[in-house]
């Protein structure tokens, strides 16, 4: 019974391509999948794009939307008609063709990211040997279109906005990529299926996640700041900051092309999201031996509604980082630790099995960190804050 | 060969030459990376993931990005009036044929040359892995010492002269 429920998917696409003549059922099936991914993903963003509106509402102490249907709970629907039926304004000197291929090519790419993901046992849509390259390549592509909405309008913002989300996801691309290394180092294999094998064992009742290691852990924090920095999330959204640029690269936007640039970037929330679920945090994996039997897919998008609740709060708690304090974070700070965790890594590796590898890589770890953090620190002049009131 | 290798063709052709025909510079870089991508879906098509999925991450990833950075840092992406055409075209047209000629001599002798393999080689991402990990360790070592070295002195020619200025 729960075996048949956690293969449910599957089991109901095999009865469908069923109805099909046989040289059509694999094809249909890999249609049906990507049909799947493409509905339940904007469902998914439909519905933490109401949590955000709701949770930064309770953070910043007001109601936040509650107008359409009971608790608001409508608004995502209110919200989709009225970018499908607004007016699509494109400036006079806007690139026209490069103006109208920046949203598309954005949406396009962020899906297919999913397109390696194992969303339950057996739920990857493509076994892929080099599945996290695979990610990475794609993932990569969306700078393009991020310069491309920038250049086309034809305004100063936003192309300012354009550069500085370009520069910013290069930067923290290369310390995605690199903390992804340490996981790639320790499974043998760019697998995501092999990757998520290897975390779902138990000792005494416990997973095998990798979040659970020194350098896993060192990791996961860094994989997720770049995570962040990766989608445009405060307190990372520079490049879309109302109050220096209007809203960045995607100014001159209107009526559906705006809502494609928000759904990219929810979606591609979502993605990263289940990347690093997948990577560190055991993937369709149940977090205990005894919660075996709930279905795989649950804990993957549980799992993934976590990250999405975490990065809403992290949100509504951080204030926005200026320019040079971003660069200087990710080169000085975060991509010399994350190069250091790759050597902890490999040493984690040689030292074998026994508790020995603890106490050292987690003693390499914190003191690194400790005295990376006061070498940061230093030479910066941090006073009690002066409150200027106007007179 | 078959149907998808004519319409990849076509489309890495067609990136190729509206990238040398096309008079906006941006559009010229944009065209550029179709043109990548269509050489990483060759490589895809051939069965070598590695290189495919290579080629989108550093090309499509990163050098197009910096052709575009270069094109919007050092001069205006606006079209200049007497369009981008140099006069001595047709001595670059000239040129490029015959240097076209050559490789395309050099690929279709070497075909003959090379042992005629019945089945295609299946190379796992794990074997390129394990080569560059074992056998080739020094070519590869070489050469990320000759990118930092290249790194280091770029930021040394893009550093301010005297060093009171901060």
């Amino acid at each position: 019974m729960f075996a048949n429920l956690d293969q449910v998917f599957i089991l109901l696409k095999q009865w469908v391509v069923r109805f099909l003549p046989l040289g059509l059922q694999p094809a249909a099936g890999v249609v049906l999948c990507v049909i799947t991914i493409v509905c339940v993903f904007p469902g998914l963003f439909a519905i933490s794009v109401l949590m955000e509106r709701k949770g930064l509402g309770r953070m910043q102490n007001r109601l936040g939307p509650n107008r359409v249907g009971p608790f608001g709970m409508f608004q995502p629907v209110a919200d989709g008609i009225k970018s499908l039926t607004k007016e699509d304004i494109v400036p006079l000197r806007a690139d026209g063709v490069v103006h109208f291929l920046a949203p598309v090519f954005l949406v396009v790419v962020v899906f297919m990211g999913y397109a390696v993901l194992p969303m339950g046992r057996n739920m990857t849509l493509v076994h892929m040997d080099a599945a996290l390259l695979f990610y990475f390549a794609v993932g990569a592509s969306t700078e393009l279109s991020v310069f491309m909405a920038g250049w086309s309008s034809r305004n100063k913002y936003s192309l300012l906005g354009a550069m500085r989300a370009v520069a910013q996801m290069i930067s923290y691309e290369v310390v995605l990529l690199l903390s992804s290394v340490a996981v790639v180092m320790i499974t043998g294999s760019l697998s995501l299926d092999k990757i998520v094998e290897a975390q779902n064992q138990y000792t005494w009742g416990l997973p095998h996640w990798y979040i659970f290691t020194p350098w896993g852990c060192a990791g996961f924090v860094t994989f997720a700041i770049a995570a962040m920095a990766e989608t445009n999330r405060s307190p990372f959204d520079l490049p879309e900051g109302e109050s220096e640029l209007v809203a960045g690269y995607f100014t001159e936007y209107s009526g559906f092309k705006f809502a494609e640039f928000f759904l990219g970037e929810y979606v591609g929330m979502l993605s990263i999201s289940g990347l690093g679920t997948t990577l560190f945090l055991g993937g369709w994996s149940a977090p205990l031996e005894v919660l075996g039997w709930v279905p795989s897919w649950f804990w993957f998008f549980a799992k993934i509604m976590m990250s999405i609740c975490v990065f809403i709060w992290i949100r509504g708690t951080l204030p926005r980082l200026r320019q040079d304090q971003l660069m200087n974070f990710a080169w000085k700070f975060v991509l010399p630790f994350t190069l250091l965790n790759l050597m902890v890594t490999a040493l984690w590796h040689i030292l074998g099995e026994g508790w020995q590898r603890w106490v050292v890589c987690s003693a390499i770890l914190l003191v690194a960190y400790f005295f990376m953090a006061r070498a940061g620190m230093h030479g910066k002049n941090f006073r009690p804050r002066i409150y200027r009131y106007a007179e | 060969m078959g149907f998808f290798f004519y319409v990849i063709a076509a489309l890495t052709l067609a990136g190729g030459l509206t990238a040398v025909l096309l008079k906006n510079t941006v559009h010229c870089a944009l065209s550029l990376t179709v043109a990548f991508a269509g050489l990483a879906l060759l490589f895809l098509r051939l069965d070598a993931q590695f290189v495919g999925f290579a080629q989108i991450l550093v090309y499509i990833g990163a050098v197009a990005i910096l052709v575009v950075f270069a094109i919007l840092l050092t001069r205006s992406s606006e079209t200049p009036k007497d369009g981008v055409f140099s006069s001595t075209w047709l001595a670059g047209l000239a040129i490029a044929a015959a240097v076209f000629a050559v490789l395309g001599w050099a690929v279709l002798q070497s075909a003959s040359t090379l042992p005629n393999e019945s089945a295609a080689p299946t190379v796992t991402v794990e074997q390129i892995g394990q080569a560059l990990m074992g056998r080739y360790v020094l070519p590869l070592e070489i050469v990320a010492l000759l990118l930092t070295a290249a790194l280091i002195g770029a930021v040394i020619i893009a550093m301010h002269e005297n060093e009171e200025v901060k």
